[in-house]
């Protein structure tokens, strides 16, 4: 009888694996293995909805009880793997038993990245999992005094979300601006002036010097010896693949775990997907990525349970990923820093789109914000374009009376 | 029941391409396919309140612009994670250039 299929880590990633192995038409043993209490839900709303919403929000379930039974996948609820015997082909949890394997993903996601000068506050959090959102809603209230570090994603989501509450939210950036990571000037200053609009101070090229708590709040010392006091710090400065097991089955790892183009670890029958995974993306020459999104953990998901099955095929997609801040949404599908070039094309209410294009004409890249989902259609026909390599014409790109479809045709 | 409502004119949409319509505190989405019919469904998709309209139609297919949810707009057909539910659709005919859609269930 076989062994079966075995995943460790119940999140996005981990969850469209089990459900992929079946819908592949697999029939043996699958079993799902998650730390945290919960089914498995998504992440992407725990910095928005989760925050804003009027009553106690709930999570959104990925997948419910009767799903599971449905397809036969056994759910294995705040259970902790203490390690994985190559040899054997098996999982050993904390308590003692063990699992076997026929083919085993990684799927451990990522933390964040910890402040240690935050190390000893009690009024610092992270934004991670569920539990983590309801206990930093609990604090967003009107007034509160909320100093957010590290103008990313999280940070910002998480400032926009806080002011929508009625608090008063000061953004702390080491870097010259915010979003520095993977997203054009451009759309990083449109942001940030969205943010300075609502009342959100944002303080760039400022590092912090020592974060100290008082009685009931907690005052943030800045490197140019300024201070101020918060009701609570959110901290998002990243974050860290989960490898520890990985490193303790001696798999190669470096900045996520080495995987090759079918998901596949340095040992074959393990395989590892999503956000832990550090994995070549032959779109830009084989550079090796870790990305840190929805759609990827999603699209690794399903693909490694295809290659477990033994199909082989290979990763292609493009990158692509997306933020809603206030009525914004932006988008971005592929690597913008590919590109050496910038050509914008306007469309309607302020929204536009950047083409970044590589020295050879490709289009490497386009990233878009506008209201709501303005940009996405535009997005999506340009990553169609990334993913076929294409070297459109930068004049029709730039000119919005020309549809992007009919470049596809070209 | 007839109740059939004027959504818009042929003209108003591309081949190949989908329009929003609000009518009576509801929304829809409304198709014209590459073969020149046209379609109607429920306008937001069933994983997350996301107006389809904002999405890209690629042959029978309307892609859902946040999540990549895929639906069948001819069938109301889910295509896969993360969209499990399938999609209303609604009757559709053309009279003297006008989309009209049928509203009675």
């Amino acid at each position: 009888m076989a062994a079966g299929m075995v995943v460790i880590g119940a999140g996005e990633c981990g969850a469209r694996a089990a459900f992929a192995l079946r819908e592949n038409g697999y029939d043996g043993p699958v079993t799902l293995i998650g730390a945290e209490k919960h089914l498995p839900y998504e992440r992407p709303p725990l910095s928005k909805e989760t925050m804003t919403s009027e009553d106690h929000p709930p999570a959104k379930t990925i997948a419910g009880e009767d799903q599971f039974a449905e397809r036969n996948i056994r759910f294995l609820a705040s259970t902790t793997v203490a390690g994985i015997d190559r040899e054997a082909k098996k999982v050993a949890f904390a308590d003692g038993n063990s699992l076997a394997y026929d083919k085993l993903l990684l799927a451990t996601g990522a933390l964040p990245r910890p402040l240690p000068l935050a190390a000893a506050s009690r009024h610092c959090a992270y934004l991670r999992s569920y539990d983590d959102a309801l206990a930093i809603r609990a604090r967003f209230q009107p007034g509160a005094r909320i100093v957010i570090i590290g103008g990313g994603f999280i940070g910002l989501e998480l400032a926009a979300s806080a002011r929508k509450r009625g608090a008063a939210v000061t953004v702390l950036e080491t870097q010259a601006r915010v979003l520095m990571r993977g997203v054009p000037e451009e759309i990083a200053e449109r942001i940030a002036e969205r943010h300075q609009q609502e009342g959100v101070i944002i303080r760039c090229d400022i590092g912090i010097a020592a974060i100290t708590d008082k009685a009931n709040d907690v005052t943030i010392s800045l490197t140019n010896a300024e201070s101020l006091d918060a009701d609570l710090v959110v901290i998002g400065i990243g974050a860290i693949p989960v490898t520890d097991l990985a490193e303790a089955a001696s798999l190669e790892t470096a900045n996520g775990i080495i995987v090759n183009t079918h998901l596949q670890t340095s040992d074959l029958d393990i395989f590892a997907a999503g956000d832990c995974c550090a994995f070549p993306l032959a779109l830009y020459g084989g550079r090796r990525v870790r990305l840190e999104a929805w759609r990827n953990a999603q699209e690794q998901g399903t693909l490694a349970a295809r290659n477990m099955l033994g199909l082989s095929e290979p990763h292609l997609s493009v990158p692509w990923f997306w933020s809603d801040q206030y009525e914004l949404g932006l988008q971005v599908a592929g690597l913008a820093d590919e590109g050496v070039r910038t050509i914008r094309r306007d469309l309607d209410e302020g929204a536009f789109i950047l083409f970044h294009l590589a020295a050879d004409g490709r289009l490497v890249a386009a990233s878009g914000i506008g209201p709501g989902n303005s940009v996405a259609r535009d997005i999506r026909l340009a990553e169609m374009l990334v993913a076929r390599s294409a070297r459109p014409d930068p004049a029709h790109l730039a000119a919005s009376d020309i549809k992007l479809k009919s470049l596809l045709a070209a | 029941m007839n109740d059939w409502i004027e959504a818009c004119t042929a003209d108003d949409i591309d081949e190949e391409d989908v329009m929003r319509f609000d009518h009576a505190g509801r929304t829809f989405a409304i198709y014209r396919s590459p073969d020149d019919e046209f379609f109607a469904t429920d306008g937001l998709c069933t994983h997350e309140h996301i107006h389809l309209a904002d999405g890209l139609v690629m042959d029978d297919i309307i892609e859902c612009p946040k999540h990549n949810g895929r639906f069948n707009y001819k069938t109301g057909q889910a295509k896969g994670a993360p969209v499990c539910v399938n999609l209303k659709t609604y009757p559709v005919k053309v009279e003297a250039g006008k989309v009209l859609i049928q509203l009675s269930q």
